[in-house]
Parts: C-alpha cells; structure tokens; sequence
C-alpha cells in the first residue's frame, strides 16, 4: 500500500506544483512539430513509392529526441527536492521500506510519461482515418517508445537520488542520456571490439527493431537489465545512509 | 517505554556515538542536551528506525529498533530540527498523506487527524497550502504530523525554535500535557526548556553519555561548592578582603544591594555549615546586621556549561 500513496502524493504534486502542465505542453508540442514535419517529408519524396508505414519509424525516431528534452525534468524532483525539503529524513521514520518510496515515485514518473504518450496517440488516429495503416505496428513503436521512455525513468531516478540540488541532477540525467545517444556516433575512435560492446548497450539503437513494428527478444531483455541496473543502482543509493551517515 | 544498551554509532571511521546507555519510562520527558555535533540527533534517528547502530541495541516498547524498524515505527512520532513539510501540499491533504503511509486506516485517519488539528491548534488553517504559512503554524502542523499515529514514543528535536514567545509557551504546555501518557524525547538548546519541561536529563558529549539526572539533582551535583548571596550593613569598603581571608571562602564578588545604604556581596565557598557560620559570624561582628542570606543554585545552563568543560579538561 505504501506503494500507491507515495504515487499518489507524486501525481498529485506533479500537476501541483505546475510542472505537469508545461512539460505536456512541450512535450505535445514538439512530437507535434515532429509529427507534421515527418508527414510533409512523406508526401514530398515518397508519396505511394514508399508504404506509409515507414512514416513511423521517422516518427518514433524523433520521439526519442523529445523524450530525451522531457524526462529530465520530469525526474529531477523524484528524490533532489525531497532532500533539499527535508522531507526523506521523516519519510525514513515512517512505517515505510525504502523499495516502496523508490517503487511509488518511479511509477509516477512512469504514469507521467504514459499519459504524455497516450495523448500523442491522436497522431495515428487522425492518420488511421484518412489512410489504412497498420496498427500493430504502431503499437509496437509505442511500446518501444515507451520502454525506452522507462529507462530514461530509471536513469534519471538514480542520478535524482544522488543529489538534492533538481538542476544538478536534470544536467546530470540529460548528460547521461546524451552519452547513451553518442555512444556510437564515433567509428573512427572505437576499434571493431569496442563498437561491439557499445553496440550492445547503446540505449537508443534498440528502438529500430520496434519502430519497423517487431519486438525482439534480445531487445526486451536488454531493455529489462538495464532497468533491474538503474534501480538497483538507486536502491542501493538510498540504502547507504544505513552503513554511512547523511547530512 | 526507550531501552538503549551501549548504542554505538560510526559514520565510518567518525564516531557519531559510542557506548551509550539509558531507560526512559512511559510518562517521562527526558531532555537531550549537548553542543553541535555531540551526537543527539544520531542518537534520534536511531531511535526512528532512520539507520541502525554499528553495535548495541535500542529497544523501543520491546521491539529491536533493527530487527523490527517497522513496528517501531508505528509507535514513534519524529519531529526534525528543520520541520520538513511540502509546500505545494494543504495541511489536510498532508496529514492525510502522513496517515495513510504511517498505516492508519479510513475513519480512525479521519479521526486521528480531527483529533490532531484540535491539539495542534491549527483548525484555521487546515485547508491553507503549506507554504503560505508562517513558521509558527509550519512547526506546529510538523508537530501534527508527528502525533497523527497516537505514537507512544515521541523525539522532538527543537521544538519550539523559530516560534514566538507566547508559541513557545504554548508548544511547552502542550508537551508536558502529551508527556502523560507517552515517553517523550526533547532535544534542545533552550535550557530552561528543559528545566521547565524534563523530569529528566540526558548530556551527550563528544557522543558520549556525560549525565543522566533530574535537573535539579544534577545541579546539586554540580555545586561542590555554595554561592550566597549576603546582605548587610556596616563594615566601609564591604569587608571583601578580609572575608576572602576566612578558610573555606573561594570567592567574594560584590553586587547591587536591594537595601538602601546596605552592602551586598555573592560569596562561594566549602558547602560546609561551619564555613557559612563563620561568615555570617564575621560580617556580624565586623559589620553589621545581615538583611538577607540566601543560597544561589546555578541554572541549568551553568551545570551544563560546567560538566562540558569539565569534561575537556
């Protein structure tokens, strides 16, 4: 049950304290922008050479970008301000154990970034009226998008976790994710064996296989560790004050 | 009911407290003395469920603070130094977030925090956002939160800091009151706070347990020696010279005399009654009559001042 308060007072502060609603209204309005831009490029080059269906994964792509824009903020607050509160000094003296308070805020932000996803949803919608697409596609892409959306969840609650200043830990996550964008930008610098490895765990190469409207095996289980890391890692950053002090 | 037995605390290799060893009975309110960073608010969060010992343990009702953090935690109400709240937050939306994670469930909530907000003294600002409030009312809903399960164990760590004299009365009074039937902790740097509300007193130094005593015992202990304070006529000058050579004076210091014309002198000595009949004796004899004898106790911030130091040495 603690679970489910801890969301509940997230949500509710979320949409509070007005960070909700300028997040969604960027966050709309760039995957909008993306949208529109990805439609016109279709109809400009590759009207009926190309199915529609590849639209998606131009759309999908880009989302990556946006969400890489949206999430830091989104999580920055998660553990920084209750630090910078005080607030976690008495929620660690509540009948509370420490993966429940890292559960309920992690599946706020989660449910933050459904909620921003299923408005988008519109985009498909508009276009399943006027062209018959493939819809299973589509929500594989999603559910792509939505996977990758978690792990920025997941990277940006630990780094939330580790200071209790929201900019440092927005700066830190958007860092982080950008290496995660970067990492195998550079061929020239990384000899074939090392752009193996990068290969495998580049965070943002794993959405192709979704956004050509197939799920891979290999990718969900990359997805699934990826997430068991970062939360451990955070569990792990919230259990240390029990073998070392805090401020 | 608070059972501690060598409790020791090591943030690596920095000691936070080490061997320390007290009971707190059901109706007691035990003051928590000691300068900055002497250990009390270690000592506090351990007693919370916040962090377990390095070595010893603390028994609260019965149950192991690190075998059973979570039942102790039902029966304790923290209050921190800082009075943590979240400021996007209503009072009632607060107290019942704090209720619904400290476990209590659907109409004993409701009743629990009614219950509260009388006590607290804040039903007017009940549906105000947290942080439009004053500080006085912050403290005072920090307060709320920490009562809201009825806990039997109550840590307060200052209070009454920030609050406004007629507040500061008021938290007090509602101390002492809660303290009947709850064992309370009080952690301070007021000390007449403590004098005023503690049966008993607890002196952490350098994280170790320095005394344990009622305020009044404890500066009955400190006093090797008397302070009295004498008044009297007669004798030019004020005899202090002379009566520094009577055995058994340590000290004479003058003052204010209340009594037009008369002198006044605050002397420490043995606490001997041959010494202060020695005295009387000679400023009788070598002055005048005595107005006024009367014995001067150190407050409690001397005593506390005075075991610090002494500890140093």
């Amino acid at each position: 049950m603690g679970v489910y308060y801890i969301l509940q007072r997230e949500l509710r502060s979320y949409f509070q304290s007005f960070i909700a609603y300028v997040l969604i209204a960027v966050f709309l309005l760039l995957a909008g922008y993306f949208f529109y831009t990805d439609l016109v490029m279709y109809v400009a080059f590759s009207y009926q050479k190309v199915s529609f269906n590849k639209i998606w994964a131009y759309y999908f792509n880009d989302i990556r970008y946006v969400l890489m824009v949206a999430i830091p903020p989104l999580t920055m607050r998660l553990f920084a301000e209750e630090k910078k509160l005080g607030t976690i000094e008495l929620l660690w003296t509540y009948p509370l154990r420490d993966w429940e308070l890292l559960t309920g805020k992690y599946l706020a932000a989660l449910f933050f970034l459904s909620l921003m996803l299923l408005l988008t949803l519109l985009y498909p919608a508009i276009t399943y009226f006027l062209y018959h697409i493939d819809i299973t596609s589509v929500f594989v892409g999603y559910f792509g998008i939505f996977l990758l959306g978690s792990s920025f969840i997941a990277c940006g609650v630990l780094i939330s976790s580790l200071t209790e200043n929201q900019i440092v830990a927005a700066i830190g996550t958007f860092g982080l994710l950008l290496m995660f964008w970067f990492l195998t930008w550079n061929e020239a610098a990384a000899n074939e064996k090392l752009m193996k490895i990068l290969l495998n765990i580049s965070l943002f190469d794993r959405l192709y296989t979704f956004t050509k409207g197939a799920i891979d095996l290999k990718d969900l289980v990359f997805f699934f560790n990826f997430h068991v890391f970062f939360i451990f890692l955070t569990w792990l950053s919230l259990t240390t004050r029990k073998w070392r002090g805090i401020k | 009911m608070i059972q501690v037995e060598n409790l020791t605390k090591y943030y690596g290799p920095i000691r936070g407290i080490e061997d320390i060893t007290f009971t707190i009975d059901k109706g007691e309110v035990v003051g928590l003395l000691g300068p900055n960073g002497s250990g009390k608010t270690t000592t506090m969060r351990i007693l919370t469920g916040f962090f377990p010992p390095t070595s010893g343990r603390a028994l609260i009702n019965g149950y192991d603070v690190t075998k059973k953090p979570l039942e102790v935690q039902r029966h304790t109400g923290y209050f921190p130094e800082r009075a943590p709240l979240y400021p996007e937050m209503s009072v009632t939306d607060y107290l019942g977030f704090v209720g619904k994670v400290k476990g209590i469930k659907g109409e004993k909530r409701k009743e629990q925090i009614d219950n509260v907000i009388v006590t607290c003294g804040i039903g007017e600002i009940a549906d105000r956002l947290i942080g439009t409030l004053s500080k006085g009312f912050r403290q005072r809903v920090c307060l709320a939160q920490a009562l809201l399960n009825d806990p039997d164990i109550l840590v307060l760590d200052e209070p009454t800091i920030g609050l406004d004299p007629r507040q500061v009365v008021e938290v007090r009074k509602l101390i002492k009151n809660l303290s009947r039937e709850r064992t309370v902790i009080l952690c301070t740097h007021i000390l007449p706070e403590v004098s005023e509300t503690c049966n008993r007193v607890i002196i952490i130094h350098k994280g170790k347990l320095i005394a344990m005593d009622s305020p009044e015992n404890l500066q009955e202990k400190i006093q090797k020696n008397t302070q009295t304070l004498f008044q009297y006529y007669g004798g030019n000058g004020g005899l202090g010279s002379e009566l520094m050579g009577l055995p058994g004076v340590i000290n004479v210091e003058k003052k204010e005399a209340n009594f037009s014309g008369a002198q006044a002198l605050v002397i420490q000595s043995e606490k001997d009654e041959a010494t202060l009949r020695a005295i009387s004796t000679f400023i009788t004899q070598h002055g005048g009559p005595i107005m006024e004898m009367k014995k001067i106790s150190l407050t409690l911030e001397e005593v506390f001042l005075e075991l610090v130091t002494e500890e140093e040495l």
